[in-house]
């Protein structure tokens, strides 16, 4: 047992990291959310960068790695707020052709848990297919000839959502397992997007109140700030040390029970991720409630993932049944 | 990222899961928190057998008689007592994993060979002179002094919160030694004989009821030069060794024990009954208990990364002040639902009703120390965020 990052895995996540920051500074999102937030140049990028087809063997053009190496590519695109159906598109390599190498953009709609309709779906604009993850299969249906309302004002002004108000039965691409399947790696995605989600949140929070004086001296000075700000550092290692947790026990044998640690990941996570946002605003003070800075972003983003493949409410219930068996 | 344990620690869990299963057992319940000279047999008893066996001392070198594990190792020692539910370290507390580790770090070979053995095997309780009435969280500011007089410390002050301090025979002891250096600069850390003449040992019920504290007087008592452990006035540095490893892995038994402590509250939840259902019927309750876990298991995680760094760098790191201030407050939120779960059970201290109450109030109680000792949240949050965050100092 060594729970540090290998080398290699050093490597993917600092060379993903530049990358998204290069790609989406802070200016780059404000103006991305003008329009349509889906760039496909951007996506290319992502493709090239072996995002999607991380998981997929050598033989099928992916680069066959791991849960744990996709939870730490995914955590750097949760800090920059990649906009996209990346977690998806992630998902259906290997099921949906194309979608490996990002040619075939996959979205989705989970409604074998808690939440169905209304089926609002993220990115319908740029969808090529849409996964339908039911409790005993899984469906495609051809998003382009789908009908949906564009919603006119989303949450997250990076994440636009169109309304399905009538979803037809797609083709059958697999049963019960392979949807609990995606489930379950669909939910370590989202812990590892919240997780770079919690880490950005408390990163601009520190770095804001190292320069903002008040009272003649920097804010971070002050306990009431610092306090918090050391809080949102403790939720963040927690947060990350759950999902490198998640991914590791996904991917080695008998180390643990793989769907307890993913559903913790994805509580502990998620809880960071929507903690931190607020908490960020908190400390940008006024200008943390404009629409100019952006912490909004971050908190709209962890509420959005906060609806994906399972709220925190299912996992603890799936937890606590965990816990009495 | 890996988690798999070698085929190596594998054979050390499955020898030792067996010599539990028998051990355990044989040693029966702890006694009756107050019945101290019972407690101290049960304790050392308990630390004996451990030594007997090859399991104390699991970190500690060879040489002084320790086990000197793996990191891995140590983690599935952890793992396996608290499965076991094996007694806890109690009166070794401050031997084990307080002043021992600093004798190991920082002690002269003759101090190492005087006291790790004999600590080892359950023949050395120590306690603890660190705190005193105007020293807590400010620690540095301590002003129990010590007059050199040829090979001697004349010692003379008032400590408080002194765990252990009636039963233990040794005091790991903060003193000033220069009243003129800046403050972190004039203290040493003194290994104190507890029958040493001038000593006075005054017991501090705690809101448990519990008499694991004294307030301590020291009156012009003498300490040889020769138990000083480090250099004159260097026993800041000393004590920040002591700290990190209290922050960083002494806790890492009670962290694995706690997920056994929440699974027995879920169990406890299914018998107590609630007019016609029983409180687990409640699905606020076990969605609390499913977060807990979640909580629980992120700890875990957090426990093995840092062990796993630790293992490279031979010392805990800064991270432990972030597992100590997540620990605590997680550790009083279980005990506090086991309490919520006993319903008006938990008004008796005693067991009624055949509900644990005895049990979890007293966990519940002492637990309430814990985000005070051994550098309370507030200052944990000051060190993560200075230290780590690179905040301002606000002093």
């Amino acid at each position: 047992m060594d729970f540090r990052l290998t080398e290699d895995q050093s490597a993917l996540q600092s060379g993903i990291r530049a990358w998204c920051d290069g790609q989406l500074p802070h200016e780059r999102l404000a103006e991305l959310a003008k329009g349509d937030p889906f760039d496909a140049k951007l996506w290319s990028g992502l493709a090239e960068m072996g995002v999607f087809g991380l998981r997929a063997p050598e033989s099928e053009g992916g680069v066959g790695l791991g849960l744990a190496d996709a939870a730490l590519v995914f955590a750097e695109l949760g800090r920059r707020l990649v906009p996209g159906p990346v977690a998806w598109t992630h998902l259906a390599a290997g099921l949906v052709p194309g979608a490996a190498s990002g040619e075939t953009v996959v979205g989705g709609l989970d409604l074998a848990g808690a939440l169905g309709e209304p089926h609002l779906v993220e990115h319908f604009g740029a969808l090529d297919v849409l996964l339908v993850l039911r409790a005993d299969s899984v469906e495609r249906v051809d998003a382009k000839a789908l009908a949906a309302e564009p919603v006119a004002t989303p949450l997250d002004p990076l994440t636009p959502v169109a309304h399905v108000r009538s979803l037809p039965s797609g083709e059958r691409v697999g049963g019960a397992d392979l949807a609990a399947r995606l489930r379950l790696e669909g939910a370590a995605l989202v812990a590892a997007l919240s997780l770079g989600i919690a880490e950005m949140a408390q990163e601009l929070a520190t770095a804001y109140a190292k320069e903002r004086e008040q009272f003649g001296r920097a804010i971070g000075g002050f306990q009431s700030i610092k306090h918090m700000l050391a809080d949102m550092f403790v939720r963040q290692e927690m947060a990350r040390a759950a999902v490198w947790a998640a991914g590791a026990t996904y991917d080695q044998d008998g180390v643990g029970d793989r769907a307890r640690a993913i559903a913790s990941a994805r509580v502990v996570a998620g809880d960071a991720a929507m903690k931190n946002a607020r908490a960020c605003i908190q400390i940008y003070g006024g200008m943390g409630y404009t629409w100019e800075m952006p912490p909004h972003y971050y908190l709209k983003r962890a509420w959005v993932l906060s609806t994906c493949f399972g709220t925190s409410e299912e996992h603890e219930a799936r937890l606590a049944e965990m816990l009495g068996a | 990222m890996d988690l798999r344990y070698s085929a190596a620690d594998e054979r050390f869990r499955a020898e030792l899961r067996a010599w539990l299963a028998d051990e355990v057992p044989k040693h029966g319940p702890p006694p009756p928190a107050h019945d101290w000279p019972a407690r101290v047999a049960y304790d050392t008893g308990w630390q004996r057998k451990l030594f007997d066996a090859g399991y104390a001392g699991i970190n500690w070198p060879k040489a002084y008689g320790g086990r000197e594990l793996s990191a891995t190792e140590q983690l599935v020692y952890y793992e396996e007592t608290a499965r076991a539910a094996a007694p806890y370290v109690g009166v070794n507390f401050v031997g084990l994993l307080h002043g021992g580790p600093t004798i190991v770090a920082e002690g002269s070979d003759e101090q190492k060979a005087k006291h790790l053995p004999r600590i080892l095997r359950g023949e050395e309780v120590w306690c603890q002179g660190f705190s005193e009435p105007g020293a807590g969280s400010d620690l540095a500011s301590l002003k129990t002094r010590a007059v050199r007089v040829g090979d001697e410390y004349v010692v003379t002050g008032h400590k408080i919160w002194c765990s252990f301090a009636h039963v233990g025979e040794f005091c790991e002891l903060l003193v000033r030694t220069d009243p003129d250096a800046p403050k972190h600069r004039g203290i040493s850390w003194l290994i104190c004989p507890m029958h040493l003449p001038g000593i006075e040992i005054r017991p501090l019920p705690t809101l448990a009821g519990e008499g694991e504290f004294s307030e301590v007087f020291f009156n012009d008592v003498r300490v040889p030069v020769s138990a000083r452990v480090g250099a004159e006035n260097d026993g800041w540095r000393i004590t920040n060794v002591t700290l990190r490893f209290e922050r960083g892995t002494a806790f890492a038994s009670e962290m694995i024990n706690l997920q056994r402590v929440l699974g027995e509250i879920a169990a406890l939840a299914k018998r107590v009954t609630r007019h016609d259902a029983t409180a687990w019927d409640d699905a606020g309750l076990r969605r609390e208990c499913g977060h807990l876990l979640a909580e629980l298991d992120a700890l875990w995680a957090m426990v093995k990364r840092s062990v796993s760094e630790a293992a490279q760098s031979g010392m805990p790191g800064l991270e432990g002040s972030a597992i100590k201030l997540y620990y605590t407050e997680l550790f009083q939120r279980v005990s506090e639902l086991g309490v919520r779960v006993l319903g008006r059970a938990g008004l008796a201290r005693d067991d009624v009703a055949g509900l644990p109450s005895r049990q979890l109030i007293h966990r519940h109680l002492n637990s309430l120390s814990l985000t005070i000792a051994a550098g309370s949240s507030q200052i944990q949050r000051n060190i993560v965020g200075e230290r780590i965050l690179g905040l301002p100092k606000d002093r």
